[in-house]
C-alpha cells in the first residue's frame, strides 16, 4: 500500500494533468461516437440496406413484352407466327411504361422510315452469318421498308422464283459457260421450303460420277456434249474435283 | 456406489450425451444453412457472343431506363466490335449507339474474322471495386449484385480505376460512381433488365444461378462458358458463350 502511495507521489503533477486531459478526450470521443452520431451514419449494413431499398424503388420506363398483349392481342398473335416472334415490342416502339398507365396520354412511336430497320438489317461483316441483311443503298432505294414488309410479320413480299435473285454470282458464271442452256433444276432438286428458309432447307447436289455421265459418258445418247470413257477418265476422282460444274471448261 | 464411481459414471454419461447432442445440433444447423444457400437467389447474366448483331438497342435502352448521359464514354453497358486481321493485330472499337458504319468492307481481305461483344458490369463475386472503396459505398447485395450507395459515394474514382473491366463511370450530374445494376429495380418487379428486354436476337439472358430451372441454368447447360479475365479471380457472374479467345 505504501509502495503504491510512493509511486503516485513520485508522478509529477504535469503528467497527472496530462493524463486527465487524455482521459477526458478519450471518454468524450467514445461518448460522441456512441450516442451523438446517429446510427445510419456509422453502420454500413444499415446504409447498404437503405441503398438496396432505394434501388428497388426506382421507376421503370420499359413495361415489358407481356404488358402489350393485354390490349393488343391480335398484333401479338400475328407477331408470334413471324420471324420477329422473339422481338420485344419495345425494341422498335421504345419505352412504353407511360403508355400502359395512360394509353391516350402518350403513344409509343412506330418507326416507319428507312432509318430504323437498317439498324439491324444493314449488311455488316461483323454480324453473325445467316442474319437477314440488305444493302440499303441498292435495296429499293427511297422506299420505306413498311411498303413491302409488315414489321409484325416480316417476310419477303414475293419470294424470288429465279435462282439468280439470290445466287447472282453462280448465275453470272453459268451464263458464260457451256452449261448456259441448262436449268438449275437439271442438276439440283429444290424443295419448296428452300425459298422460305434458304439456310435450313437446302437444294440437293449431284453426288456420283454417273450423274454427269448421263450426258458425258461414252454410251450417252445426248447429242453435242463432249464424251469421255468413265471407266478410264479421271479414275477414282469425282467429276467436280477437276471440272467446276458452273464453269466446266477444262482448266 | 461410492463417490469416485458416481463421478466417473456421471462424467462419461455427460461426455457421450453431449457429443451426440452437439453432433445432432451441428448437423441440423449445417443442413439448414445449406438449404438457405441453395434457396437464395443469385443473379447471373449470360451473353451469346455469336448472336449479337451490334444494333446497340441494348445501349440505347439502358441509357433510357437508367438516366445515363447520352454522350459516349458514359455507359452501363456497351458493345465492342472486334476486328482480327491476318497479321495478328486485333482492333477493338466501341460502336456507341448503333453507328457501326466504319466496319471494314467485305472486300477487305485482310480481315480474318470480326464480331461484336456486348459488355456490362460483371457483378464479380470478389469485386475489386468494393474492396478499394474508402467509404464503403460499393457493396454486394445478398442476391449477388454489386450496388453503389450514391449518398455516401464521395466521387474519388478509385473504384473506376480498380475495375478491371472498365464497367464504371463517374456520373457527370451527381459526381458519384455509377455502373450496371442488372436493372435491380426491374428484377424486383419481375421484369427483365432493359437490355435483355429489347435485345432482338436473345443474345442476352438473365436468371437465377441457384435455381434448378432458370434461363441461366439452361444457358449454362447448353453452352460452353467463358468469363472475362478469369486469371484475376474476380469470379464474374456475367458468363459468355461462344466467345473468341481474343476477347479481353
Amino acid at each position: 500500500m505504501s509502495f503504491m502511495k510512493n509511486v503516485v507521489q513520485k508522478v509529477p503533477d504535469a503528467l497527472v494533468r496530462l493524463l486527465v486531459v487524455f482521459l477526458v478526450l478519450i471518454v468524450g470521443t467514445v461518448l460522441v461516437v456512441k450516442f451523438v452520431i446517429p446510427r445510419p451514419f456509422k453502420d454500413m449494413k444499415l446504409q447498404w440496406e437503405e441503398t438496396t431499398k432505394r434501388e428497388m424503388a426506382k421507376g421503370v420506363k420499359y413495361a415489358g413484352a407481356t404488358a402489350c398483349a393485354e390490349c393488343h392481342p391480335e398484333i401479338v398473335k400475328l407477331k408470334k407466327g413471324g420471324y420477329h416472334r422473339d422481338l420485344s415490342c419495345e425494341t422498335c416502339h421504345g419505352p412504353s411504361k407511360e403508355h400502359t398507365e395512360d394509353p391516350d396520354k402518350t403513344r409509343p412511336p412506330a418507326p416507319r422510315d428507312r432509318k430504323f430497320c437498317p439498324l439491324c438489317h444493314t449488311f455488316n461483316p461483323s454480324r453473325p452469318r445467316g442474319f437477314p441483311m440488305i444493302n440499303p443503298v441498292a435495296h429499293n432505294p427511297m422506299k420505306p421498308c413498311v411498303t413491302c414488309h409488315s414489321p409484325h410479320d416480316p417476310k419477303p413480299p414475293n419470294v424470288p422464283h429465279e435462282c439468280a435473285a439470290c445466287h447472282g454470282e453462280i448465275a453470272r458464271t453459268v451464263a458464260v459457260s457451256q452449261h448456259v442452256q441448262l436449268k438449275c433444276t437439271t442438276c439440283h432438286q429444290v424443295p419448296a421450303g428452300h425459298r422460305v428458309s434458304p439456310r435450313t432447307v437446302k437444294p440437293s447436289k449431284p453426288s456420283t460420277r454417273e450423274f454427269c455421265g448421263k450426258c458425258h459418258a461414252k454410251e450417252s445418247t445426248v447429242k453435242g456434249t463432249p464424251k469421255v470413257d468413265l471407266g478410264s477418265h479421271g479414275e477414282k476422282y469425282v467429276c467436280w474435283q477437276c471440272h467446276y460444274p458452273h464453269l466446266p471448261e477444262v482448266q | 456406489m461410492n463417490r469416485r464411481s458416481f463421478l466417473k459414471q456421471l462424467l462419461s454419461f455427460l461426455a457421450v450425451s453431449g457429443g451426440i447432442l452437439g453432433g445432432w445440433l451441428r448437423g441440423g444447423a449445417a443442413k439448414a444453412a445449406a438449404a438457405d444457400e441453395a434457396k437464395k437467389t443469385l443473379y447471373g447474366f449470360g451473353v451469346s457472343v455469336d448472336k449479337c448483331i451490334g444494333c446497340a438497342r441494348c445501349v440505347v435502352a439502358c441509357k433510357t431506363e437508367n438516366d445515363v448521359p447520352r454522350e459516349p464514354y458514359f455507359y452501363r453497358t456497351w458493345v465492342e466490335r472486334y476486328v482480327i486481321r491476318k497479321d495478328g493485330t486485333t482492333a477493338v472499337n466501341n460502336i456507341d449507339m448503333g453507328s457501326a458504319d466504319d466496319a471494314p468492307p467485305p472486300s477487305d481481305k485482310n480481315v480474318l474474322r470480326s464480331f461484336f461483344v456486348p459488355k456490362l458490369c460483371n457483378q464479380c463475386e470478389n469485386p475489386p471495386c468494393a474492396q478499394v472503396c474508402p467509404v464503403g459505398a460499393t457493396f454486394k447485395t445478398d442476391d449477388g449484385v454489386v450496388l453503389v450507395n450514391a449518398k455516401t459515394c464521395i466521387g474519388c474514382r478509385y473504384c473506376i480505376q480498380a475495375c478491371p473491366y472498365g464497367a464504371r463511370y463517374l456520373h457527370p450530374a451527381t459526381q458519384t460512381a455509377d455502373k450496371c445494376t442488372f436493372c435491380y429495380h426491374r428484377l424486383h418487379k419481375d421484369l427483365l433488365p432493359a437490355c435483355v428486354e429489347v435485345c432482338p436476337t436473345q443474345a442476352r439472358v438473365i436468371g437465377d444461378l441457384n435455381s434448378g430451372a432458370s434461363p441461366m441454368t439452361r444457358f449454362r447447360r447448353m453452352n460452353k462458358i467463358f468469363v472475362l479475365k478469369p486469371n484475376l479471380n474476380t469470379e464474374p457472374k456475367v458468363l459468355y458463350a461462344n466467345m473468341d479467345g481474343e476477347v479481353r
